[in-house]
């Protein structure tokens, strides 16, 4: 089982290299070795909650791009039930950078928009990598309208490593498509829930991320810049990406901290990649808690609370 | 000494001679775009566009805000905001040191300042950027003063501009800033809600994380003449579609051919025009 170990879980995977190895051994030998496995298999748990207890800022996004890492499809597959995907802006295009559909949780109608990497090389350029262009952001607004109209709460998911930085993209507004995003997402009569499940790439990932809660997965990242442009802009070297993603506090319980997120959902061991059945089942109980909390909200008392929460970001002194 | 002088009583010849040390610095300028060598007050009686080529020049919020409101009755709005360094960010310089350095650079304390007054005799809220402070970056202060100012709006019922100048969300402030495009924006909506007039200026340049808020949400948005708009910087885009980009790609021109602007409006013409766009979308009879 090849689990695209990043460096910092080499040792992890020398381990369970030593495992598969054994059980190769075991196959065609009488000699008992059960024990040896589980003992080893203890050991390189053990040995994945020491490092994971332990991870940077740089490490963890890098668990955030992690090229196993589930994607937004992957959990509507596993979370929603009745899916139906919706395309295209209704004026220039379909973008594949945004899924969005209705669906069900649980029962209840829903509106579901989230970015959308692809899983091989073909289906990463159709995607674009994640990025979306304008059209993207106005199908998603789109939909938005018509949670709205049908009272229907709108679930984002946040995984773009930012907006795409194209020629097209300019000329079509890319500027313009991520302000009305911000604009009617605040004053949307919905509730409306943010989950960031991996990368939470600037602009491009707070157009669909303004909401009444921001979930974030634990070892997703959010940030104004990714850590690699910070560095090259403020250290004149890409190769500080590593401070840079210190220095901004990218990660779920910094912000959490920081009081800039909600909530943080817990990933199983060694990641969200490791276990996505049990990843989903943890994402889909918070989902379900905080669409209940909001449901029960008049809907005035909903847009007053998140207008609050908007009003509310900054840390200034004040004369 | 000459004997012209030599005549003179000692008193003004003592005050000549300072006068003559006095003489300011900075009395000829240089065009940027055209490389005119251009008497400095000419070009200031020209509110910094260019006598001979018609090039808009950068200038500070402070002198924005002077040549667009009357002189009277201006009242700053959120002076007393002060920027925090909430993370201790450093780079290779710590935040806090650079914002004291865009500090006594400028002389503003933050890269917006906002001001109550009137245009023709019009009340308004005019936020201008200051784009030498820290390139115009938008964080928590900058985030707060715009809600001030749109605060001010709501509660006097008067229309609202915004100047923008801004390379996009402050990195030092990181996550926090990109929340001010949604504070900003969440207050526009509010705005928009109670039917009050909000006009957008673009001005050189404008790009990133307020170009994608504050600056594309006007009723009216308008750009002085070959400013740069964008959301990505022409670099990041070169680097990623490795071609070079079309002469004009993301200027002013390009943006009101493409459909992202109402119009481009000369500086020296912005108090008429804003006036009387004003006027009409307010039902007043014209400034």
């Amino acid at each position: 089982m090849n689990m695209n170990f990043l460096d910092f879980e080499q040792p992890i995977a020398e381990l369970e290299a030593k495992i598969e190895a054994l059980r190769l051994v075991g196959d065609d030998n009488e000699i008992n070795i059960g024990e040896e496995i589980a003992r080893l298999e203890v050991k390189s748990r053990s040995l994945t909650t020491s490092i994971f207890s332990n991870l940077n800022a740089w490490q963890i996004a890098q668990l955030a791009r992690h090229p196993q890492r589930p994607y937004t499809l992957d959990y509507i597959d596993r979370i929603f039930t009745d899916f139906q995907e919706l395309h295209g802006d209704r004026s220039f295009a379909d973008d594949p950078a945004i899924v969005c559909g209705v669906a069900r949780l649980e029962g209840r109608s829903v509106v579901i928009i989230g970015h959308q990497k692809g899983r091989d090389t073909h289906e990463k350029v159709r995607r674009n990598f994640g990025m979306p262009r304008p059209e993207g952001y106005r199908k998603a607004l789109r939909l938005m309208h018509m949670a709205e109209r049908f009272r229907m709460p709108v679930l984002t998911f946040i995984d773009t490593p930012g907006a795409y930085p194209g020629v097209g993209a300019e000329e079509r507004g890319q500027s313009e498509a991520i302000a009305r995003n911000l604009f009617v997402m605040a004053g949307l009569k919905t509730p409306v829930i943010c989950t960031v499940i991996g990368e939470g790439g600037s602009g491009g990932a707070l157009a669909i991320g303004v909401g009444d809660r921001v979930l974030m997965l634990q070892y997703s990242t959010y940030a104004v810049i990714s850590p690699e442009g910070c560095a090259s802009i403020l250290w004149k070297s890409a190769e500080r990406a590593s401070d840079a993603a210190e220095a901004m506090g990218i990660t779920a319980d910094r912000l959490r901290e920081l009081e800039l997120i909600d909530r943080v959902v817990e990933e199983p061991l060694g990641g969200a990649h490791r276990d996505v059945a049990t990843m989903a089942q943890s994402l889909k109980a918070g989902l379900v808690d905080s669409l209940e909390a909001l449901e029960s909200l008049p809907l005035d008392k909903l847009l007053e609370t998140r207008s609050q929460r908007l009003m509310g970001f900054g840390v200034f002194k004040d004369g | 000494m000459s004997w012209f002088k030599k005549l003179m009583p000692s008193r003004i010849r003592t005050e000549a001679g300072a006068a003559k040390r006095s003489i300011p610095e900075g009395l000829w300028t240089k065009c940027d775009a055209c490389g005119a060598i251009l008497y400095r007050a000419d070009v200031e009686r020209n509110l910094d566009v260019c006598p001979k080529c018609d090039h808009h020049m950068r200038i500070g919020a402070r002198r924005r805000l002077d040549v667009f409101l009357d002189a009277e009755a201006r009242v700053e709005i959120g002076a007393e905001l002060e920027p925090v360094d909430a993370l201790k960010f450093r780079d290779s310089k710590k935040y806090r040191d650079r914002i004291s350095q865009a500090q006594k650079k400028t002389g503003e304390n933050d890269a917006l300042v906002v001001m109550e007054g009137t245009v023709k005799g019009m009340p308004l809220v005019v936020a201008a950027f200051e784009f030498g402070f820290m390139g115009g970056s938008m964080g928590s202060v900058v985030g707060e003063r715009f809600v001030r100012a749109v605060s001010t709006c709501l509660e006097k019922n008067i229309p609202l501009v915004c100047f923008s100048a801004s390379g996009g969300a402050r990195m030092q402030e990181a996550l926090t800033s990109l929340m001010q495009m949604a504070k900003t924006s969440a207050a526009l909506a509010r705005l928009s809600r109670r039917g009050i007039p909000y006009i957008s200026v673009m001005t050189d340049p404008t790009m990133g994380g307020v170009s994608a808020s504050i600056a594309m949400l006007g009723d009216i948005n308008i750009a002085e003449p070959n400013a740069l708009i964008g959301f990505a910087g022409p670099r990041v885009i070169e680097q990623t579609v490795r071609e070079t980009l079309p002469e004009g790609f993301q200027r002013s021109e390009f943006l009101l051919a493409h459909g992202a602007l109402d119009m481009i409006v000369d500086r020296r013409d912005l108090r008429d025009r804003l006036a009387s766009l004003f006027a009409v979308l307010t039902h007043k009879t014209s400034a």
